[in-house]
């Protein structure tokens, strides 16, 4: 059993679902509620990691993250060091394939909160800001709760777009997804079945758990 | 405390173009046919809504003046707005909605006594009635210690009685607020139980002879010197 490979799938997904709930709050909030020119286009572009093959994603991510290519360069710059076949590096690519299970349901749950609710807090008194913090996020923590679990499983099922970035280098970079295809790939059936199980529940639990948050949404 | 608002605008089905005042301890009532244009007003006072040309002018202190281009936001102009039905935060209970952006938390209970709440403290605004809901409401927007007060349609989705025994209530309490409080209301008996003034508005325009048209019966169908008042009233309650 490789205990080993999980334990990188759970950081990777932990640290993936964490850093994008920051960024994808205020994204959601723009698109929910602001109007701009060029809107669907932007939020069609966050949406494109959906639609793209995750190989091709895998691809331009080794363009711009290899030492020829501008994160790479500046990561390389900053700290002397490579971004393909790191955690980082991983973490990265895990973020950007979630951007869209993270964006969606929180700008759903965004847009229901009644309107007159806002300007009831602008009237109150309360800033933008606050009123994100105090009225739109209590309001729609459901929706953020089921985003937040969409991206820990989406990511912990993550395989092409990694193994591209980051090969399989035991700690670091081979998360559960690659031990099982290596595995197979050796015919040791056995480690892939054991490695293949412990998905099961865990993936069960957290998909009626979005099904209860998802209802909770409704009422 | 005087607030004093022109405003100008032109809307779908006509152009609103209404200038007035109110002073502190005044309650005018705003009255007119539905889709007239108030809560247009309501909501232009408040800041939620700007005119194509205006002033709003609150004791000296500029609100909107579109020729100088200001438009304070609705969070500086410090005013309590009571709604139809959407105060009230769901995820809060009455307490903490009444406390919300209340300057002293120490008040609410005084004004959930008032307002004979305070037993209901803890309930989330699903779990009460609508009336309960809008007296919680109004203490939110006093606990604020607001500048003025905005009142529109407050108690029209409540059922008759209700309506009745709320509106006594603010009317008992109109005499210890210092502010000016603009009502706005399609009911006529409410406007005249209410109102130190009458504004009627329609079509955009004040229309001073608006409730005499509303409340006077056809000189032809019945003699115009009956007592017009009470008949046609009492079939508005």
């Amino acid at each position: 059993m490789d205990y080993l490979a999980l334990y990188v799938t759970l950081k990777l997904a932990v640290v993936t679902t964490a850093f994008l709930m920051f960024i994808a709050a205020p994204v959601a909030y723009l698109l929910a509620y602001c109007r701009f020119t060029g809107k669907s286009l932007v939020e069609a572009l966050l949406y494109l990691p959906m639609a793209l093959p995750p190989t091709v994603i895998g691809f331009y991510l080794i363009i711009i993250m290899g030492p020829k290519g501008f994160v790479g360069k500046a990561w390389g710059f900053l700290t002397g060091e490579s971004l393909l076949f790191t955690f980082i590096g991983i973490t990265i690519a895990s973020t950007i394939y979630s951007i869209p299970f993270a964006v969606q349901p929180m700008k759903a749950a965004f847009s229901k909160i009644d309107r007159r609710l806002l300007e009831a807090a602008y009237v109150l008194g309360l800033s933008k800001r606050a009123t994100f913090f105090r009225v739109i996020i209590p309001n729609s923590i459901n929706g953020i709760a089921a985003a937040a679990v969409l991206v820990f499983l989406h990511s912990i099922g993550a395989f092409g777009v990694l193994l591209m970035v980051g090969g399989s280098i035991p700690g670091k970079t081979k998360v559960a997804s690659i031990a099982i295809y290596e595995a197979v790939e050796m015919m040791n059936y056995q480690t892939a079945g054991m490695i293949a199980l412990s998905f099961i529940p865990i993936s069960y639990a957290f998909l009626l758990l979005v099904n209860k948050l998802n209802e909770g949404m409704q009422k | 405390m005087t607030i004093e608002a022109s405003l100008k605008k032109g809307l779908k089905y006509f152009d609103l173009d209404v200038s007035f005042s109110c002073a502190k301890n005044n309650m005018l009532v705003m009255i007119g046919p539905s889709g007239g244009g108030k809560t247009t007003i309501i909501r232009m006072l408040a800041g939620l809504g700007k005119p194509a040309e205006g002033r709003i002018i609150f004791d000296n202190e500029i609100w909107l003046d579109s020729a100088q281009n200001i438009n304070l936001t609705p969070q500086k102009r410090r005013l309590g707005y009571v709604f139809q039905d959407y105060n009230l935060f769901p995820h809060l209970n009455l307490f903490d909605n009444a406390a919300f952006a209340a300057v002293d938390k120490k008040e609410v209970d005084e004004l959930f006594s008032i307002f004979k709440i305070g037993h209901l403290k803890k309930r989330k605004p699903h779990m009460v009635s609508g009336g309960e809901r809008q007296r919680c409401a109004i203490c939110q927007a006093l606990a604020r210690h607001p500048r003025i007060l905005l009142l529109d349609e407050p108690f029209s989705a409540l059922d008759a009685v209700t309506r009745r025994g709320l509106r006594e209530e603010l009317k008992n309490l109109k005499g210890n607020m210092s502010f000016p409080i603009i009502y706005v209301t399609h009911d006529i008996t409410e406007a005249l139980y209410l109102a130190d003034e009458i504004l009627p508005v329609v079509d955009g325009k004040i229309d001073h002879q608006w409730m005499q048209k509303m409340i006077v019966r056809e000189p032809s169908v019945e003699p115009p010197f009956r007592a017009a008042r009470e008949p046609r009233l009492s079939l508005v309650y």
